[in-house]
């Protein structure tokens, strides 16, 4: 156990706590506008209240992704200071026109937005909470083109020691950015909508306030319709840029070991890393893989074989990552398209709206799935072709300094957690406020 | 002016606009065992700076990221070099937040002492941990090629120290002029009698801060080569001033605007003594001082980035100041949220 070793279990770590509240706030600031906006237009006061019983799961989510937030933006300079020092040009760039543009736009508003339903009109307030909602896709964008460029590095050219940008419109169209905001908003609206849909399902079983409940189902399942289209679109689409621009990810993703046109793809699957050969392979579709990833079965597809091992991501890792992640998303397929045969009756305990409530953490485990196998798959590299993770690290980093953080952090951001989980349950159980408060 | 100067300077900015900002809101935490004697007094505090605080942390997030975006070199070695001061800065944040957002979502009394507990110890360390970062910046680093060779013990030295209490108590001062916006009757009373007596502490810890600055640091030499510069030291003084004279008057926005103005000119005094150098260095300050030109990113990052900071900042201060306006009428104690 090195500095680097602990710098990267601390930045395995708090990003992957950081992320267990982004999506939720990115699709609940979405349909909590839309709630208000039916309210300000109508005068429904159904509406007020759901944005006020929503808005208080949005509260206690919200802070958390804020405090849990600010923790990554230091690690990068602490614990990552020749990363830091190499990219800065670009990669600080990007973050920091992520907090002039965004950041402060959400935070500044949330507390208009907490603070302001007296002093402001209906249509003023649901206004506040729009911009919040455009703050968090905007943040969203600067954050993951700035991870994409760790995928797919463009616009720059190493100069002076360092990589140095040359040009922004290409890191702002980089394929690897585009495909990925689809891909990770869509997954935030996702995250949303069966939250909702649960929450409202464990109500909805249970007969209390059915009004509420089904209007609050139904505006979740539309909101999560658009984004299963674009959870899948957008990783479609990103598929076949990672297949472009990371070849040995794509493998690993696959377990897919010797180079071949025609590449096929088993259903069942799994990998023996050490004989560098899968130890099941079962339902084999031929010529998937080259289908799926380049649109072209004839397509050859890079076998893990023709990699180094010492350049290649760890298999076994980025495999089941990846097969959790799309198993859970074709779960959600029919669970979205169940709900629809069944928009007349939701109500009443059904083993439907049983499983909707049980389902509720499995588009959190899809999310941190994908961001797992995102980032483990581009090891050895931090910035892919360009900077290996080893080479990354604080010179004269010590390990007790990065014991104690890992320590201290890790403690602290998951009894967080668990306090976010507890109040969230409480409140979901209470439910709604019966009249205006 | 170059356009490395330049952003130099806007460094400097983003600094002190936090320090003006998320200044009176720490001050307001760290008031929390003085002002807050019962529930409600104590729940007025909170919604004092609720509506605000988030807002104003995010000049600590941006003056660090525009750090890493202007002068990369200076944000690696900055944030390395205080790793163990960062951890605990994190620590304090995160405590911060946790209680002010948190603490009326649980009804429970030891919850609640729980909030208020880590409501003061996070403002308190937060004001000394950047105090002492900044005192130690000034004083030079132990930093060689880049690399930090100090401890985290050895920030505690006594300038560092007094660096940190200068913090405290400018920001101390800051939040009573806040509290004597927002509150009235009994606690606008006290919160103006604390804020007379705290403006004395901060008097006498400006002078100690500065004579211990000729001592211990090089702030100095720039003003004694241009003695023109001392017109900001001289705005820092007259802001002060004028900030004891609001406070008589009980025009309670005056006094905290020329508090601001104070903390803003005292940023600025040590921008201007500190450059051309961002992190001094105590081994070899010749060799090993990073200065912003050795730190700047490419001029192309520097227009661009020129370009997002001219576009977002009046922006962000446009509605930031919007809902500062909204949110400084006194605090209604029958309608608290926090």
């Amino acid at each position: 156990m090195d500095a680097l070793f602990l710098s990267r279990l601390q930045f395995a770590i708090t990003p992957f706590i950081h992320f267990l509240f982004v999506p939720l706030t990115i699709g609940l600031a979405f349909m909590l506008a839309i709630m208000e906006t039916v309210y300000a237009r109508t005068g429904d006061v159904m509406y007020q209240r759901m944005a006020k019983f929503w808005g208080k799961l949005f509260l206690i989510n919200f802070t958390a992704g804020i405090v849990t937030g600010i923790v990554l933006e230091f690690q990068f300079g602490m614990n990552w200071a020749r990363y830091s020092e190499y990219v800065g040009d670009i990669f600080g760039s990007l973050l920091a026109i992520e907090a002039t543009g965004f950041f402060f736009l959400e935070s500044t508003m949330i507390g208009v937005w907490i603070f302001g339903w007296k002093k402001l009109s209906a249509k003023a307030h649901a206004a506040v909470m729009w911009l919040i909602s455009i703050a968090t896709c905007g943040s969203s964008f600067w954050i993951l083109t700035a991870n994409a460029w760790m995928q797919h590095p463009v616009g720059y050219e190493i100069r002076n020691g360092r990589a140095e940008l040359t040009d922004l419109k290409a890191i702002l169209l980089n394929p690897a950015a585009i495909y990925s905001i689809i891909h990770t908003v869509s997954a935030g609206m996702l995250v949303g909508a069966f939250f909702v849909m649960g929450i409202s399902a464990w109500h909805l079983i249970r007969k209390n306030q059915e009004r509420f409940f089904t209007i609050s189902f139904k505006i979740a399942l539309v909101i999560g319709t658009i984004g299963l289209v674009g959870v899948l679109g957008g990783g479609d689409l990103l598929g076949s840029e990672i297949a472009e621009a990371q070849p040995a990810k794509l493998a690993a993703m696959e377990s897919h070991w010797e180079t071949t046109a025609n590449a096929p793809m088993h259903l069942l699957v799994w990998p023996d890393v050490e004989n560098e050969e899968n130890a099941i392979e079962f339902l084999t579709v031929p010529s998937a893989l080259s289908i799926l990833a380049f649109k072209d079965p004839n397509h050859e597809v890079t076998g893990l074989k023709d990699i180094p091992p010492e350049m290649r991501p760890p298999v076994a890792i980025t495999f089941v990552n990846f097969r959790l992640m799309v198993a859970i998303g074709t779960a959600m397929i029919g669970l979205i398209g169940f709900a629809w045969l069944r928009w007349k009756k939701l109500s009443g305990p059904t083993w439907y709206l049983r499983l909707l409530v049980w389902f509720i953490p499995m588009p959190y485990i899809a999310c941190n799935a994908g961001w797992i196998m995102t980032e483990v798959g581009r090891q050895p590299w931090l910035v892919y072709n360009v900077m290996l993770t080893k080479d990354g690290v604080t010179e004269g980093l010590q390990t007790s300094q990065v014991a104690f953080s890992l320590t201290v952090l890790t403690i602290l951001l998951v009894l967080i957690t668990a306090l976010v989980i507890g109040l969230i349950v409480k409140h979901c159980r209470k439910g709604p406020e019966t009249e205006t408060m | 002016m170059t356009l490395e100067m330049l952003w130099f300077y806007l460094w400097g900015l983003l600094w002190a606009i936090y320090f003006v900002t998320d200044g009176f809101d720490l001050g307001v935490g760290m008031l929390l065992p003085v002002l807050g004697k019962d529930e409600v007094s104590k729940r007025t505090l909170y919604n004092a700076t609720g509506p605000l605080w988030d807002g104003n942390e995010v000049w600590l997030i941006t003056a660090g990221g525009v750090t890493f975006a202007a002068f990369p070199k200076t944000y690696a070695v900055m944030f390395s070099s205080f790793y163990v001061a960062l951890t605990l800065l994190l620590v304090a944040l995160i405590i911060r937040g946790i209680s002010l957002e948190y603490r009326s979502k649980v009804e429970s009394a030891g919850w609640k002492k729980l909030c208020d507990v880590c409501q003061f110890a996070g403002s308190g360390l937060i004001a000394l941990l950047v105090g002492v970062a900044f005192a130690n910046i000034f004083r030079g680093l132990p930093i060689e090629d880049g690399i930090f060779k100090g401890s985290f013990f050895g920030l505690l030295n006594p300038y560092g120290i007094c660096g940190g209490v200068f913090f405290i108590t400018i920001f101390l001062l800051h939040g009573a002029l806040w509290l004597m916006i927002r509150t009235d009757g009994q606690l606008h009373e006290k919160a103006r009698k604390l804020a007379s007596v705290l403006w004395i502490a901060v008097l006498a810890v400006t002078v100690a801060f500065l004579i211990y600055s000729y001592i211990e640091t090089n702030l100095y030499a720039n003003y004694l080569e241009t003695p023109g510069l001392f017109v900001i030291p001289l705005a820092a003084v007259g802001a002060l001033i004028a900030c004891r004279v609001f406070i008589g008057q009980n025009t309670a926005w005056k006094a905290w605007f020329a508090s601001a103005v104070f903390i803003m000119a005292c940023t600025f005094f040590c921008i201007v003594g500190l450059f051309p150098n961002m992190l001094p260095s105590s081994i070899d300050p010749a060799a090993n001082s990073i200065t912003y030109t050795a730190a700047a990113s490419s001029p192309l990052t520097l227009k661009v980035m020129l370009g997002v900071v001219l576009l977002f900042i009046p922006l962000v201060l446009i509605y930031q100041i919007w809902a500062y306006t909204l949110f400084s009428k006194k605090v209604e104690t029958e309608q608290l949220i926090y």
